[in-house]
């Protein structure tokens, strides 16, 4: 698949200024990396005027790597026997050779944090910087998803702080006790998002005030007295709570805010048996979660503007003389790895390559700008050959998800170049249709089934809290609205409901319902442990 | 922009999650140990471990839509043939590769890890601990140790520190400005000369009553004084035994079989392992008994056989006769392990019980006595005749002495049972 076409050619164009090269050697230091990253920067912020945090380049060590991949990615984060499995499958997968580390990771915070392998040579390291440490970290700074989905100034000290917390919370409570919480969080970590209410602009360290304020009080308030009244009243103020809103059933359910989609959120403010700080640990979890909630929704469209931007600063590097041929042709192997896109039928397919498709739609937008065909004329009439690839490419980084991006702009020539084709496949039937190919009919349909494909409501169940009994036996309901009739899976289901009648403490049912006929397909429940 | 190096940070930065998850998966883990125990060659007890646990134990379960209901629309890439309204058959259900394989469509993979040899001796001696009783006593064994300390001006030759001692000479010549042989050697040369020409007179007298003088100084002046000599000092610090040394002792006889010496073998293995951990070294002395006993190296211990009659008493004695020659109580810490398949001359039990209760009891910290081979089968009624003389015989031994154990092994799969039993903390909070 010819994925490295690009407007820009690789020929050199005769430099007005012979530079010296940034390095020869392979092996980096410091002072190159520093010099490296200067060049760069000239060249990002001052010819591609892209708004990036400050950056901060971190050299690590293949084993702090794996560390970092075992904690989703996090340079500080609590400590939970998940990451240590993760950890011993990615060094037995690493130690084997089945798998190779990634160059970098790089981290949504302010400063932007990039890590840097100790291994990688000097042309990897000055990639690594463009790509991180100005791709993501522009698309990091400027995409509206994480503008509100994400607090880049606290993130690492909210971390920090839940780090302490959950470390304190062992001490004091023991490690069983602080495990149940976070499995159960962890596992409904997906539905922790309110997502059709837009959020207000996301404050972490108001969080951490917050959470102390909330502690002071309860201290400030306490009175021994209380304890002697009959009848437990620690859990006085949601009794209270709930004894009013449930004078009638309706106003129950209003008050309540059903039916909610934020699972994490009721549990937390609702569930009647938890204590205070294992409230705050289901809020930690859910903090944490809706801090990646903006990165699965954008991943074609976060590698593909990473990717088009280091092409776009190497290239321009390599012209000024800035890099040698030697490690031009170096960058050149290993972006052309990153890039390539297996067919489906291909024994290393795993899907599509969000780095290939991603770069590929960047530069398709950039030739439509500047050198549009009849075609893109009719298909994009507001961008063909309005000569300014760069404002429109930062429009759609800053004002698109993955879903609308591809509704947006996935052109015909994409479409042809990868050869997409849809395929319909019902679950009752023998044999799969193919619905579209690349051609005149097929590109709108195509284009449409892609864009779903990225759509969060579509590979991510929807589920909702909707009914709660609490005159009676206090379950709670829920509903998963099925599409399509995929319905959910039956193992995992079943456990996570274990999980949820553990923190509600009462029964739980979960309805499978379809969509579209209101029919009820499938019932689950669970009830607690004692 | 900042640069940071973060090289150097702390290692092992995941080892709390890894130890939560180790402990997460305990259960899981304690089998696959102790189904690894079965397969493992006797040389390779100490090694890593691959182990394999139910994927369902570690699992992080999450709502997820089933791959295999309802009416999906995917896009893929890399069509060559296809046209619209082409219908591409499925595998039929079963056979397809992967994920579709299990029953509810989802992949039951066991997963697989591999522990450190630290961690998977913690499980396999997990809960074992060396008895109350032996802890005490080897606490209060303190035997003396030479240790630095310093330097002194006496000592035995042996010790003599030389760079001390020069350090000591140069100072002291230095100071007292003992001549260099090439200032003689200078001043004779210029005597020489002016002799020769017959320089002045007055000059010469010169150089001659202060080549005198340097050759009086080197004369009196040592090169080493006795004074700059100094020696090694050592002190003798009481410290606790740190060494074992465990005797194993088996019937060589014909009677027992192949699998017999394995399972001894086998226990053998487990002690040393377990003693290993406790102590900084541990030696190993094999005696093998027929009707006479004597110390072998370890591949003739397990592998040859000799005709002969049993008397178990020989490899007792023998065994004193080590510990008397080679191994002084105070410095070491004794272990005896009997394995034998029971046999012995009946009148020789006495002189076993004898020579247990008299010379090796009181010094070793803990004896166990292994019967291995199935248990005799009594004749309708217990008798005396259902149990081997050893049994019988070591039976009144053990009543009266708590670090005398006895157990009874039939297969592979019961060494661990035992030796478990034999060092648990239960069995001797129960004792």
């Amino acid at each position: 698949m010819a994925t490295t076409t690009t407007g820009t050619t690789t020929k050199k164009r005769a430099a007005k200024k012979p530079v010296q090269p940034l390095f020869e050697a392979p092996e980096w230091g410091f002072d190159t990396l520093k010099h490296m990253h200067d060049a760069i920067e000239e060249v990002a912020v001052g010819e591609m005027g892209l708004d990036v945090y400050p950056n901060q380049i971190e050299v690590i060590t293949s084993e702090q790597m794996l560390d970092a991949y075992s904690s989703i990615g996090m340079p500080l984060m609590y400590r939970h026997w998940s990451f240590g499995k993760h950890f011993a499958h990615d060094e037995a997968m690493y130690r084997k050779g089945a798998q190779g580390l990634a160059y970098e990771l790089v981290i949504n915070s302010n400063p932007c944090i990039s890590y840097v392998m100790e291994e990688n040579s000097n042309t990897m390291q000055a990639l690594v910087i463009a790509h991180a440490g100005f791709g993501h970290n522009h698309f990091f700074k400027n995409n509206y998803l994480f503008q509100h989905w994400t607090d880049a100034d606290g993130i690492l000290d909210y971390l920090a702080f839940a780090k302490r917390y959950v470390a304190r919370c062992e001490d004091q409570f023991g490690i069983d006790a602080v495990e149940a919480i976070l499995d159960a969080g962890h596992a409904l970590m997906k539905h922790g998002i309110n997502r059709y209410a837009r959020p207000g602009k996301p404050n972490l360290a108001a969080e951490r005030v917050r959470q102390q304020e909330r502690t002071a009080y309860l201290e400030s308030t306490y009175n021994d007295l209380w304890r002697t009244l009959p009848g437990d009243q620690r859990h006085k103020p949601v009794d209270e709570e709930i004894s009013e809103l449930a004078e009638k059933r309706g106003g129950e359910r209003r008050a309540l805010g059903l039916p909610e989609e934020n699972l994490l959120y009721f549990l937390e403010k609702n569930a009647p048996k938890l204590e205070v700080w294992q409230r705050e640990l289901l809020r930690i979890v859910r903090n944490i979660g809706q801090y990646f909630y903006p990165q699965k929704q954008t991943k074609v469209m976060n590698e593909g503007c990473a990717t088009y931007v280091h092409y776009q600063i190497m290239t321009r590097l390599y012209e000024r003389g800035a890099l040698t041929e030697g490690a031009m042709l170096e960058f050149l192997r290993s972006h052309t790895a990153v890039v390539f896109q297996p067919g489906y039928d291909d024994p290393r397919y795993g899907g599509l390559n969000p780095y290939a498709l991603g770069f590929a739609m960047m530069c398709d937008i950039q030739r439509i700008c500047e050198e549009p065909t009849d075609e893109d004329r009719d298909w994009f009439p507001a961008i063909a050959g309005n000569g300014d690839a760069l404002g429109t490419l930062k429009d759609a980084w800053a004002h698109y998800r993955d879903e609308s991006f591809i509704l947006q702009f996935l052109s015909p020539k994409v479409i042809r170049d990868f050869r997409l084709f849809a395929v319909f496949d019902n679950s009752e039937d023998p044999a799969m249709m193919v619905e579209a190919i690349h051609d005149r009919r097929g590109y709108e349909k195509i284009r449409r089934q892609l864009a779903r494909q990225y759509d969060i409501a579509r590979f991510e169940p929807e589920i909702q809290i909707t009914d709660v009994d609490l005159k009676g036996n206090r379950r709670l309901i829920l509903t998963h609205n099925v599409h399509d009739g995929r319905l959910l899976q039956k193992a995992d289901c079943d456990a996570v409901l274990m999980h949820l009648a553990q923190i509600w403490g009462y029964g739980v049912k979960l309805l499978e319902v379809d969509a579209e006929s209101g029919r009820t397909l499938r019932k689950h429940t669970a009830v607690p442990l004692p | 922009m900042n640069i940071v190096d973060r090289r150097l940070n702390p290692k092992g930065k995941s080892l709390g999650n890894r130890q939560r998850f180790v402990r997460r998966a305990k259960a899981d883990i304690r089998d696959a140990v102790r189904e690894a125990l079965k397969q493992r060659r006797v040389s390779e007890v100490e090694g890593s471990e691959r182990i394999r646990i139910r994927a369902r134990t570690v699992k992080e379960p999450s709502f997820g839509l089933s791959r295999n209901d309802g009416r999906k629309n995917i896009v893929v890439p890399g069509n060559k043939e296809f046209v619209p309204g082409d219908a591409i058959p499925k595998p039929p259900p079963g056979q397809a590769g992967g994920r579709d394989g299990s029953p509810d469509g989802e992949g039951d993979d066991d997963f697989v890890f591999t522990l450190t040899k630290e961690e998977f001796l913690d499980v396999f001696f997990e809960d074992l601990e060396l008895p109350d009783l032996l802890k005490t006593k080897i606490k209060d064994e303190m035997s003396p140790k030479p240790a630095r300390a310093g330097f002194s001006t006496q000592g035995s030759p042996s010790s003599l520190n030389v760079l001390r001692t020069m350090r000591g000479s140069l100072a002291r010549r230095m100071t007292l400005k003992r001549p260099k042989p090439e200032d003689i050697a200078a001043l004779e040369a210029e005597i020489a000369k002016l002799k020769k020409k017959g320089g002045s007179e007055r000059r010469l007298k010169q150089l001659k009553a202060e080549l005198e003088v340097k050759q009086r100084k080197l004369r009196t002046i040592a090169y080493i004084d006795p004074i700059d000599v100094r020696y090694n000092r050592f002190e003798r610090v009481m410290k606790p035994a740190t060494q074992a040394v465990m005797f194993c002792l088996m019937d060589a006889s014909a009677s027992m079989t192949e699998e017999m010496k394995e399972l001894g073998k086998r226990f053998f293995m487990l002690l040393h392992v377990f003693l290993s951990r406790r102590y900084r070294h541990v030696d190993i002395v094999f005696i093998r008994h027929t009707s006479h006993a004597q110390e072998v190296d370890e591949e003739t211990f397990f592998r040859s056989t000799e005709t002969g009659g049993t008397v178990v008493s020989s490899a007792l004695e023998e065994m004193d006769r080590v510990i008397v020659e080679r191994y002084p109580v105070g410095d070491w810490n004794i272990y005896g392990a009997q394995a034998s398949d029971g046999d012995n001359f009946r009148n020789d039990m006495p002189t076993c019980i004898a020579a247990l209760e008299s010379r090796l009891l009181p010094v070793c910290q803990q004896f166990s006595y292994i019967e291995v081979g199935e248990k005799r089968v009594g004749l309708g009624f217990e008798s005396d005749a259902a149990e081997s003389p050893l049994w019988h015989g070591y039976g009144e031994v053990a009543e009266r002495h708590r670090h005398f154990a006895m157990r009874r092994v039939a297969t592979p799969s019961d060494i661990f049972p035992v030796f478990h039993d034999l060092f648990s903390r239960d069995a001797k909070a129960k004792a």
